[in-house]
């Protein structure tokens, strides 16, 4: 290399390498241009994936296609794929199920997920290490989660049923988590509560650990109680990420499958059939293409639906 | 120099990445069917028909949770994966009507192949669309049905014989009917055999597929239970939901309560064959197809194991029909040989090493051969069970009328909600709106 070379940045590279009459067009353009030639890759991808397919649900939801009947004639039903869903008892019942998973799993999550974000929090000797080890559930596949705990769960050789009886003395066989009518609803909620709330602790610690630590001390020249300092300061600024973590928690649970497939298949009977195993039973066992998409756009109003009244709640109380 | 080198590699990573297979100079078939030991068993034969054809066979096989859902996407979508599908008997309604089999007819006449020369309940299960009349999509490939295998070393134990003979004033022999069946489980519910825990009985109960209706089933034949009425097709009350069915249902419901093992709630072939691999059943049902890998298995094998057919019920003695037929698929680009490997299958000598590596022929020279019935120890079972089969609805809507009969059957059975005579009764509700829809009520 001479005295007089200076080494070329890869911008210069590419800029030496654009041939000519590339150059010449790109110099024209402006700004806004040149923005949108770099994004729209992205939206054609979106628009292929996500929009074109949301908009031949909804047309393939006012008719009576069957994707098994290729070559049956397509008639229009009107709203009747709509009237049949919001009327099928059974579309009620696996409703039921769903909110019944919902709600105890984002409550438990979200108290144990707090607690445990403001114990580490603390940073006590070893939480780094104790914080990896919480992780741990979170980094499984659910397909993987679901097989084992089906393992777990077995009444003669499995380890939770032994543990119950050690420690309430219940016989171990006397019991079935995944085969009672009673327990298999709680059974899907364990699961996914030892699965995902070091998510929800993860955020909830992003919170805690946002809170300057000047107001703590403020607090304690005011003599406030460490129960006070809690209510009025921790509480209140961990709220937005608190929040935060039940919207994804919920519209993540909202759409749950793959454990719940896996570890119940539904059953037993109808118990465990969350609303998403009722529309793939729909869609590609029994091939109501038309009835399962209408089935599925109401589940997505429903979910855009509420996770807009929440995000409308999330954004007041982040304002305060 | 350098940009004219990038740009080249650049343009020939391109156009290897778009580049479509090269396409192999060999001939090449693909067959489909289910992952397990007959498959196994095919393309241990299938090197015959490489040998003889020059065509090389290529194999998808698919485990039997996914196998449902993987080839009927494949055929709905006019998929041109498979030339030769081994598909479920069930699926022929279906298929038949949307155009995804090839017709044989005209292929069996022009190569003198009869369905006069395979056993007639596996023609009308897995060939026949509509059901009793000639008109062919499959050709039947592998016969199965359900049945038992029993502990027989258990069986033959002196204080266990000389204690049932007491109670029960007979030998502790293989069940002729099943209240004898029930008996025998209650015997051994719970007992400890040598040093362990025992139950009586493992039955189906798996919920997602169709475990529970291909185990209940062999419950309810034998108590009179019919799908419609013979005289007139689709008629469903008072017959699907007769006493004589609802009977049927209790009993399979007072088996599963009294002589299962615990946790057996979701339970279909491979959790019966860990069950009784594993020394914890007395008794198993499930699908002749294993009976050659369990009289093989190390440690319940041989003489500990014995076989008989699904005893029969106060109304007559039927088991469920299983097994598959093989179809050319409709969309495939090598019909030719597809339909020259269909020919080269029904061949009687084929067939005879079909039975011999461990497929179920359904061919009548293999079947009706003398030495047939002592060829295995469960030969003569699967011989008596042939002769006795019913199958599950094959119309093309047969997966919502299973999916109506896991529902309710799981929901009483299992989950124990309600009775036996509504869980019927709601299904013929389900199964009337289901052929409603279809125009065929």
């Amino acid at each position: 290399m001479s005295e007089n070379t200076v080494p070329l940045t890869i911008v210069e590279h590419a800029v030496r390498a654009t041939p000519e009459a590339v150059a010449r067009r790109v110099r024209g353009l402006s700004d806004r241009a040149i923005a949108w030639l770099f994004i729209s890759p992205t939206i054609l991808l979106l628009l292929a994936i996500n929009i074109f397919p949301l908009a031949w649900t909804i047309r393939l939801s006012f008719t009576n296609f069957r994707a098994n009947r290729p070559n049956a004639k397509i008639l229009g039903l009107g709203i009747a794929n709509y009237v049949s869903v919001l009327t099928d008892p059974d579309v009620w019942a696996a409703m039921q199920s769903t909110a019944h998973f919902l709600f105890w799993t984002i409550l438990l999550q979200t108290l144990i997920g707090f607690s445990l974000a403001w114990l580490v929090d603390r940073r006590f000797r070893g939480h780094g290490f104790w914080t990896t080890v919480i992780l741990v559930p979170m980094m499984l596949s659910p397909a993987v989660v679901g097989n084992f705990w089906t393992f777990l769960y077995q009444p003669q050789i499995g380890l939770w049923n032994y543990a119950v009886q050690f420690l309430t003395g219940v016989p171990a066989a006397s019991f079935s988590m995944i085969g009672s009518v009673k327990l298999a609803p709680w059974a899907i909620v364990v699961v996914d509560t030892w699965m995902w709330t070091p998510y929800v602790m993860l955020i909830c610690l992003a919170g805690l650990r946002s809170i300057p630590g000047y107001i703590y001390e403020a607090a304690e020249v005011d003599r406030a109680s460490r129960w006070r300092q809690f209510w009025t300061i921790t509480l209140p600024m961990a709220l937005p990420f608190i929040m935060l973590a039940v919207l994804f928690r919920g519209i993540e649970n909202f759409k749950m499958f793959d454990m719940v497939n896996l570890l119940t298949n539904g059953g037993p009977g109808s118990t465990t059939e969350v609303a998403s195993i009722t529309l793939k039973r729909e869609a590609f066992e029994k091939w109501r293409t038309g009835y399962s998409s209408a089935f599925a756009i109401i589940l997505f109003v429903t979910v855009f639906g509420l996770a807009n009244i929440y995000v409308k709640a999330l954004n007041r109380v982040k304002s305060r | 120099m350098r940009k004219f080198l990038f740009a080249g590699v650049a343009t020939a990573m391109t156009l290897l990445a778009l580049a479509p297979e090269a396409k192999a100079q060999t001939k090449q078939l693909t067959l489909c069917w289910a992952a397990w030991d007959p498959a196994n068993a095919l393309v241990e034969l299938s090197k015959d028909f490489t040998a003889k054809s020059g065509i090389a066979m290529k194999f998808e096989f698919v485990p039997w949770t996914s196998f449902a859902d993987r080839f009927l996407n494949e055929l709905n979508s006019k998929g041109k994966l498979c030339d030769v599908l081994i598909g479920d008997s069930q699926w022929i309604g279906g298929s038949a009507e949307n155009g995804h089999y090839v017709k044989l007819n005209e292929f069996f006449d022009k190569n003198g192949i009869k369905m006069s020369d395979f056993m007639p309940a596996t023609v009308t299960g897995y060939s026949e669309w509509p059901k009793n009349t000639p008109n062919y999509y499959a050709l039947p490939a592998m016969g199965d049905a359900v049945g038992w295998t029993y502990r027989k070393d258990w069986f033959a134990k002196p204080e266990l014989r000389k204690e049932f003979k007491q109670k029960h004033g007979r030998e502790l022999a293989p069940p002729k009917t099943l209240a004898e069946l029930k008996e025998i489980a209650q015997f051994f519910q719970g007992r400890v055999i040598d040093g362990k825990t025992v139950y009586g009985a493992y039955i189906y109960t798996e919920r997602g597929s169709e475990g529970i209706t291909m185990g209940v089933t062999n419950a309810l034949y034998g108590y009179g239970f019919a799908y419609d009425n013979p005289k007139k097709p689709y008629q469903m009350q008072g017959v699907v939901n007769s006493p004589d069915a609802v009977k049927g249902l209790e009993f399979y419901k007072s088996l599963y309560d009294c002589c299962t093992a615990p946790g057996m709630t979701n339970a279909y072939m491979q959790e019966g064959l860990d069950a009784f691999k594993s020394g914890q059943v007395a008794m198993q049902m499930n699908w002749f197809a294993f009976f050659p890998g369990l009289y093989k298995d190390p440690n319940v094998g041989g003489e500990k194991i014995g076989f008989f057919a699904n005893p029969a019920g106060p109304k007559g003695r039927y088991t469920q029909l299983g097994g598959q037929g093989m179809s050319v698929v409709a969309y495939s680009e090598h019909r030719d040989d597809a339909l020259n490997y269909l020919k080269w299958f029904a061949q009687p000598d084929v067939q005879k090493r079909w039975w011999a590596l461990g497929g179920y022929s359904c061919h009548k020279a293999v079947l009706n051969d003398p030495s047939f019935p002592k060829s295995a120890p469960f030969a003569q079972d699967f011989l008596t069970s042939m002769g006795m089969v019913k199958d599950f609805w094959a119309e093309p809507s047969y997966a919502q009328l299973l999916l109506s009969m896991q529902k309710r059957v799981h929901d009483y059975v299992v989950a124990g909600k309600g009775t036996a005579k509504e869980a019927l009764d709601a299904l013929v509700i389900d199964w009337e709106k289901v052929f409603k829809e279809d125009g065929k009520i």
